[in-house]
């Protein structure tokens, strides 16, 4: 379970239709979430492009851009870390089977990088079979008390 | 901020601004559909000027690879000028970044055509 941040109103947990627009509003909910937490520019810059590749994933690859479907995003965490928790309603989906993006013979592809993207601004990605079926992706990024004012993500 | 693509040539060279995001469902398409327009149009001298570029996600990084190999394959250029710092690092990560000629102005970018 996704933890409460001492002095954060605990983890916030919203169900969106399966449409790109809703992309928009888990961006705007995770700006608010690092402005609350102080979490600096650059660093929720990265975090939200991987949230967005989550999201986009989720309602793309997951629930096949049907709007009856939902998507669960939670953002939480503990003091020194943000927690991103992606649900879907899809038929799930192996990671394993994802191919490296950087071989040479996937190199010119249109598809296949939103999920290194993640785990390259992320520190922890991990997928799982949700407990109604659909993919659970739990993403996190750990800070220490300096980068959460002013430091990188990479 | 909404996605806006403007062109304008400057002699044979057809330059395609991007403004805003260029992400899934927002921008990635317009691209796309302005370049291929390009591209059928004629032009051979094609370079992309991100400097209003927001943000860019693996859609929009897939259409742009998309765009370069339709119009490598139709015997035009494509190149890549005014790249903002964090379009650069995304495009360095997945090391796009050596297949696509990138100049930091315009002036040098249309001297090498």
């Amino acid at each position: 379970m996704t933890e409460s941040s001492p002095g954060s109103p605990g983890p916030i947990v919203l169900w969106l239709s399966s449409r790109y627009e809703n992309l928009e509003l888990g961006q705007a909910v995770l700006e608010y979430v690092c402005r609350l937490r102080g979490i600096e520019n650059d660093a929720e810059h990265w975090i939200g492009v991987a949230l967005r590749e989550a999201l986009a994933n989720a309602i793309k690859h997951g629930n096949r851009q049907d709007p009856s479907r939902r998507v669960m995003l939670s953002l939480g965490g503990t003091a020194n870390s943000l927690e991103i928790v992606v649900g879907d309603e899809g038929e799930g989906f192996e990671a394993t089977s994802i191919a490296d993006p950087l071989a040479p013979e996937n190199q010119m592809k249109t598809s296949g990088r939103g999920i290194f993207y993640m785990k390259t601004f992320m520190d922890d990605v991990t997928f799982s079979r949700g407990e109604r079926g659909g993919t659970i992706l739990r993403m996190t990024k750990h800070f220490d008390s300096d980068q959460k004012k002013g430091a990188q993500t990479r | 901020m909404k996605t806006t693509v403007t062109m304008r040539d400057v002699g044979d060279v057809k330059i395609v601004e991007l403004h805003g995001k260029i992400t899934i469902g927002s921008g990635d398409l317009q691209m796309r559909e302005a370049i291929h327009n390009a591209v059928v149009g004629g032009a051979t001298k094609i370079l992309v000027d991100m400097k209003d570029v927001s943000t860019i996600d693996s859609s929009g990084i897939g259409e742009l690879v998309g765009c370069y190999t339709t119009a490598t394959n139709r015997g035009a250029k494509l190149k890549l000028v005014n790249l903002p710092p964090k379009i650069s690092d995304v495009l360095t990560v997945t090391q796009l970044i050596t297949v696509f000629d990138v100049f930091s102005n315009e002036k040098d970018a249309l001297a090498s055509y």
